[in-house]
């Protein structure tokens, strides 16, 4: 479980990115954090494995008060929780593989892992989660020469290699079709759910939020502004987080639900009509 | 106050105001005025005697030194093959150098911005004002005349070349393989090894080849101050005016400058 009590973030420039933000994330919770850019999402998560340096308030996962650890006691913290990035952040020169064992970097001593003498089991491991997300035939692959949505399944395998408790997804899919979008989200969400992880997942898509997460969080100027469940997000509540707009067509889905769905579909045969 | 706008409401854009206009005819005429001063004042001084005869001077010696002599080569395999040494040991000795000295200038792989910085960025200044012939002048003097001190002139000379190109590198790299190489828990040198040296490879493995490339070029005339290497035949030559033998050094260091020339480019391709 992820507790964070809080937590202010204050950047050097005078950005106040995070404004006492307190959250808590039971094991096993997909968490979809949304808000406009520069509302804090991307600080917020990274304030839970501190890449970026909290300035005030507290982050606990299970028993371990992230927030007062030394170098070494971070480091072990940090296998704990496993990130994926945006632009994946793969290391593009080397190959998959050795991308899917940089996962256990923080498990083995420097020269093994200098001399890429990982242990058997790690090796094992790797090749099954390479399999289980269909990437078994491009271990050897430089990950420069993979498309976009093969470098997120492996970043996703990085994370999942460090055998994590937490999952922090940082906009997983800001640079993906729409298609692969949704192949990638499923995957992340299923193999949470599979290994029971807790996951924070930034997102800017509201209706992928909406579509994959249980749980959403608002956030705007670094302050929670809506806390619920997925289906309790309305154009009200949008306007909140997001500042005046017509939300009508973003949350089709849950209008959809609620039986009053006349209206989206015919904006939407307007939008093929003028596309014509 | 690019932007006009007439009586009428139109605007013109302009690139720049009419003063600015005139501010820059007038860069243009100092421009020109300079030149034609510059010239006058070169002019004056010099002794158009030695100008005029200069094609007829320049004939006389090229007919001295045709042809090479050919023979004089078996004697000069030794003193290229020293070059080349002086050459590539200087590089390797640069390199061992430098390496940790990039890593300890550039900003996102220093220990210390206020500290460490600085004196890895003087090292590598002091070794780039110097250049290898004045750096092998010094050291012949200290170490005496011989290769050893071509070695260290072209490694001292080297240091700062590669050392500045290489951090900058450093600083281009991609922060967010650095930042999830972080994530994942590794410490500080596996996040060195795993994130950053992967990123910076191939600029490494194109600027060593480069000045190793260089190197040669100036390894050839290191022999003039007595630092070893075929200059020393070449200063020698041209000491007692054997012109043919001169071409025929000349015609060598053409060729030798040509295949690393040629072989530097294959291994930049190979590796990037």
């Amino acid at each position: 479980m992820l507790v964070i009590e809080g937590l202010t973030k204050r950047y050097p420039t005078g950005d106040l990115a995070l404004d006492g933000v307190s959250l808590t994330v039971p094991k096993g919770q997909v968490m979809a954090l949304i808000g406009p850019s520069g509302a804090g999402k991307s600080t917020l998560i990274r304030c839970v494995n501190r890449l970026v340096e909290p300035t005030a308030g507290a982050v606990r996962l299970g028993a371990t008060e992230i927030t007062r650890l030394g170098d070494r006691a971070l480091r072990r913290a940090r296998r704990r929780m496993g990130m994926i990035f945006q632009e994946y952040a793969l290391v593009e020169r080397l190959t998959v593989m050795e991308n899917v064992l940089s996962g256990r970097l923080g498990y083995v001593g420097f020269w093994r892992s200098w001399f890429r003498r990982f242990p058997l089991a790690d090796i094992e491991e790797a090749f099954r989660l390479l399999a289980r997300v269909g990437l078994d035939h491009m271990v050897d692959k430089r990950a420069d020469a993979l498309s976009g949505g093969q470098r997120q399944r492996v970043g996703i395998v990085r994370a999942l290699m460090q055998d994590p408790e937490l999952l922090l997804v940082d906009e997983p899919t800001a640079s993906l079709d729409p298609k692969t979008s949704r192949q990638i989200m499923r995957l992340i969400i299923e193999l949470a759910k599979e290994r029971n992880l807790a996951a924070i997942i930034n997102i800017h898509d509201v209706a992928l939020a909406q579509l994959f997460a249980e749980r959403i969080v608002g956030l705007h100027a670094g302050r929670i502004v809506f806390d619920g469940p997925a289906a309790a997000l309305t154009p009200e509540v949008l306007t909140t987080i997001y500042g005046e707009e017509d939300w009508s067509a973003t949350i089709r889905k849950v209008e959809d639900g609620d039986g009053d769905g006349d209206e989206p579909p015919s904006v939407e045969a307007a939008r093929i009509a003028a596309a014509d | 106050m690019p932007v006009v706008t007439h009586e009428q409401g139109t605007r013109v854009w302009m690139r720049r105001t009419r003063a600015g206009d005139l501010v820059a005819w007038l860069g243009w005429l100092i421009g020109v005025a300079l030149t034609v001063l510059c010239f006058q004042f070169i002019s004056d001084r010099t002794i158009w005697g030695f100008v005029w005869d200069a094609p007829a001077q320049a004939a006389d010696l090229l007919e001295r030194s045709v042809p090479p002599r050919w023979s004089y080569a078996h004697e000069l395999w030794r003193a290229m093959w020293d070059t080349l040494n002086i050459a590539t040991l200087g590089t390797v000795l640069a390199i061992a150098t430098a390496v940790p000295v990039a890593f300890l200038a550039a900003y996102n792989t220093t220990p210390s911005a206020l500290l460490v910085r600085p004196v890895a960025l003087f090292v590598i200044v002091a070794s780039r004002s110097v250049n290898s012939l004045i750096w092998a002048l010094i050291l012949v003097i200290i170490f005496g005349p011989g290769m050893l001190a071509g070695i260290l002139a072209i490694a001292l000379r080297s240091i700062g070349f590669i050392g500045k190109l290489l951090y900058e590198a450093i600083e281009e790299i991609d922060p967010t393989q650095v930042e999830a190489v972080t994530a994942t828990g590794a410490g500080r040198a596996q996040v060195l090894a795993w994130g950053i040296v992967p990123q910076v490879m191939p600029a490494f493995a194109g600027i060593s080849v480069f000045r190793w490339d260089i190197n040669i070029r100036e390894a050839t005339v290191l022999g003039l101050v007595g630092a070893g290497g075929i200059g020393m035949q070449l200063q020698a030559s041209i000491n007692t005016l054997a012109w043919p033998q001169v071409s025929m050094i000349l015609i060598l260091i053409l060729g030798t400058v040509v295949v690393s020339e040629w072989l530097s480019a294959r291994v930049r391709h190979a590796i990037i």
